[in-house]
């Protein structure tokens, strides 16, 4: 058997889907939710190579180490927002993030 | 072209990253320069918006930045509300003691990077204008580090959004791998006689990474908590100029990227702007809290912006643009007058804190009655023109059933618009509220000036420029 295009596609459909109920199933950290949004960008970034590897198209790389640049941004950001709601709250399961709801 | 020749049409962006860059060093190392970077970066934003308006128009890096009357259009409008909210968030900010130069700083770069979103011309260019405008405002979501609701509105617009930029990419990579380009007049190429599977299923995940980031339903969860949580100016800045900078990134992929298949997307674009308008109007319905009021009202306000982009056509282009120029008013004005509401120092910020507000601060209460009559689509107001607009375009389109039911759910938001101005001018007062500060006082009183009556005026040369931007977008 040889591995084309189609496995790597459904790697990352399967490592996608994983990350986004990751994100609404998960109801204890928020830590997984960081994890699950890597995930994601990890999905997209299989995709991207996969894609540019099949094409003969260099541009499907470059966009994915973009995406790899803008994630560790993303992850940044995310942990110090993280770390003030820590602050306040000295606590960090999901279910504690609703002091608004409605 | 050349590599100087396409820095040339990059001027706007240039002096925003350079400036951005150079406040960030300046407020860092001079701590007491608040103020300063304050004036200084709206002198950066205002210096931009003049580099816009007079920028060549072409394309630069392998089409991947477009200079046109569109983008133009937008990035004036952006750096323009983008500079109004500078004052606003500093002196509010400093009235309660956080003293921080960043704020006028990430505003410059969320500018910069809305104004990336509108020119861009190829789906990396997409993304990481989209990212940058996307942290800027997370951080900027969170921007009162001691308050608990801040950080939360801050956790939840990251994850949310982080979510969006997820799906947004997975159906960027999906068009990439089916079109064979990222480039939008590649895709239009490959897609010109509709567009087959693989490009539709990444279009409907391009849409809904879009979708919530103007925070269209269904894809609106996170927005009446954002919008409750984060600090008033923020959000005064945040349900303008990035609701304004995405749907213009909208209509640009759609007419660029995807004219072909014109007819698919329109389905999904009236199946939103439905929905939108739907649960904007009979959600908002339940809401005690102002913030989270006029959270919904964005909700559906993007809906009938949605509504006026589904019509497919220049002119529907058009009525978005005018629309959610109008519309942006409205928001910023309204959010200023709660920033200038405090009663014994505390925010006033649900309909009962506002009760009696006419007989104590009359300008506020009825600069607040006309951005509510306006957001109403209430005739001459500003919102009515931008509404009279979408509705002629969706009708002349085809869509007439649409438009009837958007129609119907302003009827229904009607309702807590009057509840609002019921309260302010007939209930009786609480107590007395403490005096507004000059700055938002200023804001929002211009601001209801232009609502009406300036915008008769203002619709003369708007109606054009509209025209003209939506004309750049090749959408027939």
């Amino acid at each position: 058997m040889t591995i084309g295009l189609v496995h790597y596609l459904a790697v990352a459909a399967i490592l996608f889907t994983i990350g986004v109920f990751g994100i609404f199933v998960n109801r204890k950290n928020i830590i997984v939710i960081l994890m699950s949004i890597e995930l994601i960008l990890l999905a997209v970034n299989i995709n991207l190579v996969a894609f540019s590897v099949y094409l003969h198209n260099v541009v499907g790389q470059i966009f994915a180490m973009f995406v790899l640049t803008v994630a560790a941004a993303e992850a940044a950001v995310g942990l110090a927002i993280l770390v003030t709601f820590f602050r306040n709250r000295g606590d960090i399961s999901v279910d504690d993030a609703s002091m608004m709801r409605g | 072209m050349t590599f100087t020749a396409d820095l040339g049409l990059t001027y706007p962006e240039l002096i925003l990253a350079g400036g951005a860059l150079l406040l960030l060093v300046w407020g860092a190392f001079q701590p007491r320069a608040n103020a300063a970077v304050g004036y200084a970066a709206m002198a950066v934003l205002a210096a931009g918006a003049a580099a816009a308006a007079f920028s060549p128009f072409g394309r630069a890096f392998s089409g991947g930045f477009i200079s046109d009357a569109a983008a133009t259009f937008a990035k004036v409008a952006i750096y323009l509300a983008s500079a109004v909210a500078i004052p606003l968030g500093q002196q509010w900010f400093a009235r309660r003691g956080v003293r921080n130069f960043e704020f006028p700083v990430l505003i410059v770069i969320a500018a910069l990077g809305m104004g990336m979103m509108a020119s861009s011309g190829d789906l990396i260019s997409l993304y990481v204008g989209l990212e940058l405008h996307s942290l800027a405002l997370y951080v900027l979501a969170a921007m009162k580090r001691d308050d608990a609701k801040s950080s939360e509105a801050g956790l939840k617009y990251f994850v949310l959004g982080s979510l969006a930029s997820g799906l947004l990419l997975y159906g960027a990579s999906l068009v990439y791998g089916f079109a064979g380009s990222t480039v939008y007049s590649d895709i239009a190429v490959a897609v010109q006689d509709g567009a087959g599977t693989g490009v539709l299923f990444g279009l409907v995940f391009l849409i809904c990474g879009l979708a919530f980031k103007v925070s269209a339903a269904p894809f609106h969860m996170w927005t009446p908590d954002v919008y409750e949580g984060a600090p008033t100016p923020v959000v005064a800045f945040f349900a303008a100029a990035p609701k304004l900078a995405t749907m213009v990134l909208f209509a640009r992929v759609l007419s660029e990227g995807f004219t072909g298949a014109v007819e698919q997307w329109q389905q999904v674009l009236v199946a939103i702007a439905l929905i939108s308008v739907a649960v904007g109007a009979f959600a908002g319905l339940a809401q005690k809290n102002l913030k989270r009021l006029w959270a919904y009202s964005s909700i559906a306000n993007v809906g009938y912006a949605i509504l006026g982009l589904a019509a497919g056509d220049a002119q529907g282009v058009q009525a978005m643009l005018v629309f959610m120029i109008l519309y942006m008013i409205d928001v910023t004005g309204f959010f200023a007058c709660l920033a200038a509401l405090s009663r014994e120092g505390r925010a006033m910020e649900t309909l009962d804190d506002v009760a009696g507000l006419f007989r104590e601060r009359p300008g506020i209460a009825m600069a607040m009655t006309v951005f509510s009559l306006s957001a109403l689509g209430l005739p001459p107001f500003a919102g009515f023109w931008g509404k009279y607009y979408v509705f002629k375009a969706a009708i002349d389109a085809g869509f007439v059933l649409p438009a009837v039911a958007a129609f119907v759910g302003s009827v229904v938001a009607a309702f807590y618009y009057l509840r609002l101005f019921k309260v302010m001018w007939f209930d009786p007062a609480p107590g007395r509220t403490d005096p507004p500060p000059g700055e938002a006082r200023v804001v929002a009183i211009s601001l209801a000036l232009f609502s009406f009556p300036v915008v008769l005026v203002a619709m003369t040369w708007l109606d054009p420029l509209a025209a003209t931007a939506a004309a750049a977008l090749r959408l027939q």
